[in-house]
């Protein structure tokens, strides 16, 4: 496990977004945002759809490009390099997974490694599979159409984590899975971020989700963030009433 | 320079063989014929009686028809077809009709000489003309004996005309003028079932020629032309500027046998081939030695048997060389064609996945070319490509490229989007996302595109015999067109076998391209 640490942590590396403003046509999907990603922490954005964090995720691996604003990992503005080679170093998660379905799940896991030639792919796929909890020698050689909708997405992570990336993006992760699957799985996920302690950004719009998985939560509306920070925080100081009735609807303040 | 070479060596090689006038002969003469049982019979006399004196000759049988024919003689593709004059000068030339035979003879020989620079050789002897034909049992119901008998009751009888003649000057719109004929219905139906149709009672009344041998073998009774309407068409020999430029000796053996055929032989023949199905080569050989014009039989072609009593199975073995022979030829035809569709539109494809603004419009224009009608499209080739296996060759690639475009833009756009949007993330450069995954993943519904354009391709190419490329559709062209099933079949039962043989290999092969096992 120790040997999966990424060493690259010692750099550590943050996200930060600087007056982030991104339009599509008239629609604003991202209006003057700023948000900070501290080194190891886990930030959930959470909000309703549209409300643009999707968007701002997909900023951080420039699949988006913002109109406006800066975009810093690691300290350095994300304009200034080469889109492949920063996805390369940036782990990525979608909600369906996205395995190659003409893969077999070890090829799938060495994928970034062997797109950034570094040896020893097979190994370092096999202790991605490890730690999310698939037996190497069980599941190297399946296909992606054998596994359960849980494995599948258990294997996705292994994909994000295998080239042992400073920062890992992930969008809805759990949103298609059943409950008691997504339960399973965000314990796992919880365990794992804390163990490598690497810099986390997830996409929910389950804020029970988001208060199990962040040190702090982003509460998204209409493109702006209305409020930052730890769960506790939030749910006793909510910044205004938008975020008190989401708590409420879900359940985390009584009514 | 090199020709010259080339041409001594073969000279000198076929001067050891055979001693005559092949000596002086700087190529193989192509003798053509148009898709009917008369005009493979005249081509094969021309060949015949070339070949024994000498010469070496190339058969093109079955060219489409008239357009096709006369281009391939325009622009030297081939030497020789015989022709008649009424369609020179109606069909060719477009004019009006004329009644002297000799009068227009000597238009068409002035014209076709200033215009094309090709020859008419002096006629056979015979003249063949329309002939409108009815069922014994028809003509005797309403006592028909000549057209102006017909023009009385055609209100209620349904006609089914070659295409060719409900609508040339000389055809239907002649007689509808002349003796006020008017059909309850017209069809157009090929020369090839007409006489089928007729006697199976499908329709009532249809053209045929004068000759025909098909007369005598239905018991059909011919309306006689009692306005003296049809203009007089002799058979000739049509030769091109080339042939007489090149090889003056051959075109001088060819009129040895101007005005030698009467119109009774002509019916005598044309009966031996189209009703007692006697091979064309067979008859074409007694006919040259009735006429004095060979000593012994020369090589009398491939089947010697007369009246044909074997059953299909039978005719199929003997013939399985031939056949054997054809379905190579088929298959290289489609094997090239494919094989060049393949190599431009998968290609295409995928360059379109990555400018898809302009996707719809290419692929949508290969397309149209699909809607063009195959003999309309190897029309069209021959001015450019001539006749023979290039044009057919193109024509066919043209036909395969949009099934192949269609599944490859298609597949490969639509192929796995989640995986796709995954491999872009993940650092997968526009070209790897495109050959690592796009593209295998695309692989079954771009197999299944080169399927369709083979299963599609082995059946055009049957008519690629009609620009004498060759094929199986050589045994189905002169299978319809001398009314023999046997032959019909010979072709298209290989052609039919040929596309499920190749529809199920590259099933194979779309199994073995399939992702993920």
């Amino acid at each position: 496990m120790a040997g999966v640490t990424p060493e690259s942590n010692a750099r550590e590396p943050s996200l930060r977004a600087n007056n982030v403003t991104k339009r599509f046509g008239s629609i604003v999907a991202l209006d003057r945002v700023s948000l900070t990603v501290e080194p190891a922490e886990c930030v959930v954005l959470v909000g309703e759809s549209g409300s643009g964090k999707t968007t701002l995720l997909r900023c951080f691996n420039r699949l988006t490009e913002p109109d406006e604003g800066t975009i810093l990992v690691g300290g350095v503005d994300v304009a200034a390099l080469e889109p492949i080679a920063l996805r390369r170093r940036i782990g990525y998660v979608q909600q369906d997974g996205g395995l190659l379905p003409h893969w077999r799940v070890r090829r799938n896991v060495e994928l970034v490694p062997r797109l950034r030639s570094i040896t020893g792919a097979r190994e370092l796929a096999s202790k991605a599979l490890e730690l999310v909890g698939l037996d190497p020698d069980v599941f190297s050689n399946r296909w992606p159409r054998e596994l359960s909708g849980g494995q599948r997405q258990r294997v996705a992570v292994a994909r994000a984590l295998a080239a042992n990336p400073d920062v890992v993006l992930l969008d809805e992760p759990f949103g298609a899975l059943d409950a008691i699957t997504r339960a399973e799985l965000r314990e796992s996920f919880r365990t794992l971020q804390r163990q490598l302690a690497i810099t986390t950004m997830l996409v929910t719009h389950d804020l029970r989700e988001a208060f199990l998985l962040g040190d702090r939560v982003a509460v998204m509306r209409q493109g702006r963030v209305e409020q930052t920070a730890a769960p506790d925080e939030l749910r006793h100081q909510p910044a205004s009433q938008y975020v008190r009735q989401l708590l409420q609807r879900a359940e985390v303040l009584p009514a | 320079m090199m020709f010259g070479a080339l041409a001594m060596v073969l000279g000198i090689t076929a001067s050891a063989a055979a001693p005559t006038a092949a000596q002086r002969q700087p190529r193989p003469v192509i003798i053509a014929s148009k898709p009917f049982g008369e005009s493979y019979l005249l081509a094969e006399i021309f060949a015949q009686l070339l070949e024994f004196r000498g010469f070496t000759v190339e058969r093109r049988p079955g060219l489409g028809a008239t357009e096709i024919a006369f281009e391939a003689l325009r622009t030297n593709r081939i030497d020789a077809y015989p022709e008649y004059t009424g369609t020179g000068l109606l069909a060719i030339l477009g004019e009006r009709p004329a009644r002297d035979p000799r009068q227009v003879y000597r238009r068409v020989a002035g014209e076709f000489r200033r215009r094309y620079g090709a020859r008419w050789l002096p006629p056979l002897g015979f003249e063949n003309t329309y002939a409108i034909a009815v069922r014994r049992e028809t003509a005797e119901r309403y006592r028909l004996v000549t057209l102006s008998d017909l023009a009385r009751v055609a209100r209620s009888l349904r006609a089914g005309l070659t295409p060719d003649f409900i609508g040339r000057p000389d055809g239907l719109p002649g007689i509808q003028k002349i003796y006020g004929i008017s059909f309850r219905d017209v069809r157009a139906l090929l020369p090839a079932v007409k006489y089928q149709a007729l006697a199976a009672g499908e329709v009532d009344v249809i053209d045929g020629y004068s000759t025909d041998g098909f007369i005598v073998r239905y018991n059909l009774v011919v309306l006689k032309d009692d306005l003296g309407f049809f203009p007089p068409y002799e058979a000739a020999a049509l030769v091109s500027q080339a042939f007489l430029r090149e090889i003056p000796a051959g075109v001088a053996a060819l009129t040895e046998l101007s005005g030698l055929l009467t119109e009774h032989d002509m019916r005598r023949l044309n009966r031996r081939i189209e009703v007692d199905g006697v091979p064309v080569a067979r008859v074409a050989a007694a006919a040259l030695l009735s006429l004095g014009l060979t000593q012994v039989q020369s090589g009398a072609g491939r089947s010697g048997r007369a009246t044909d009593s074997r059953g299909l199975l039978g005719y199929l073995w003997d013939e399985r060389g031939v056949i054997l022979g054809l379905t190579v030829r088929h298959l290289f035809l489609v094997g090239i064609s494919l094989a060049g569709a393949v190599a431009c539109a998968v290609p295409l494809g995928l360059a379109l996945e990555r400018r898809r603004s302009s996707a719809e419009p290419v692929i949508r224009s290969v397309g149209l070319l699909q809607t063009l009608p195959s003999i309309a499209l190897l029309a069209f080739m021959i001015p450019l490509l001539g006749i023979g296996v290039l044009p057919a060759v193109v024509a066919l690639f043209l036909y395969s490229l949009y099934p192949i475009l269609r599944n490859t833009y298609t597949g490969v756009r639509d192929a796995a989007p989640d995986a796709v949007a995954a491999a872009r993330a993940l650092g997968m450069t526009p070209r790897q996302i495109l050959r690592l995954v796009r593209l295998p993943l695309a692989a079954p519904v771009i197999m299944a595109g080169i399927r369709t354009a083979a299963v599609i391709n082995v059946g055009t190419a049957t008519l690629a015999a009609f620009i004498g490329a060759g094929g199986l559709g050589d045994l189905i062209a002169a299978g319809l067109a001398l009314s023999d099933t046997k032959m019909i079949l010979s072709g298209a039962l290989p052609a039919a076998l040929l596309a499920l043989l190749v529809d199920g290999a590259l099933g194979l092969g779309e199994r073995a391209v399939r992702p993920g096992g």
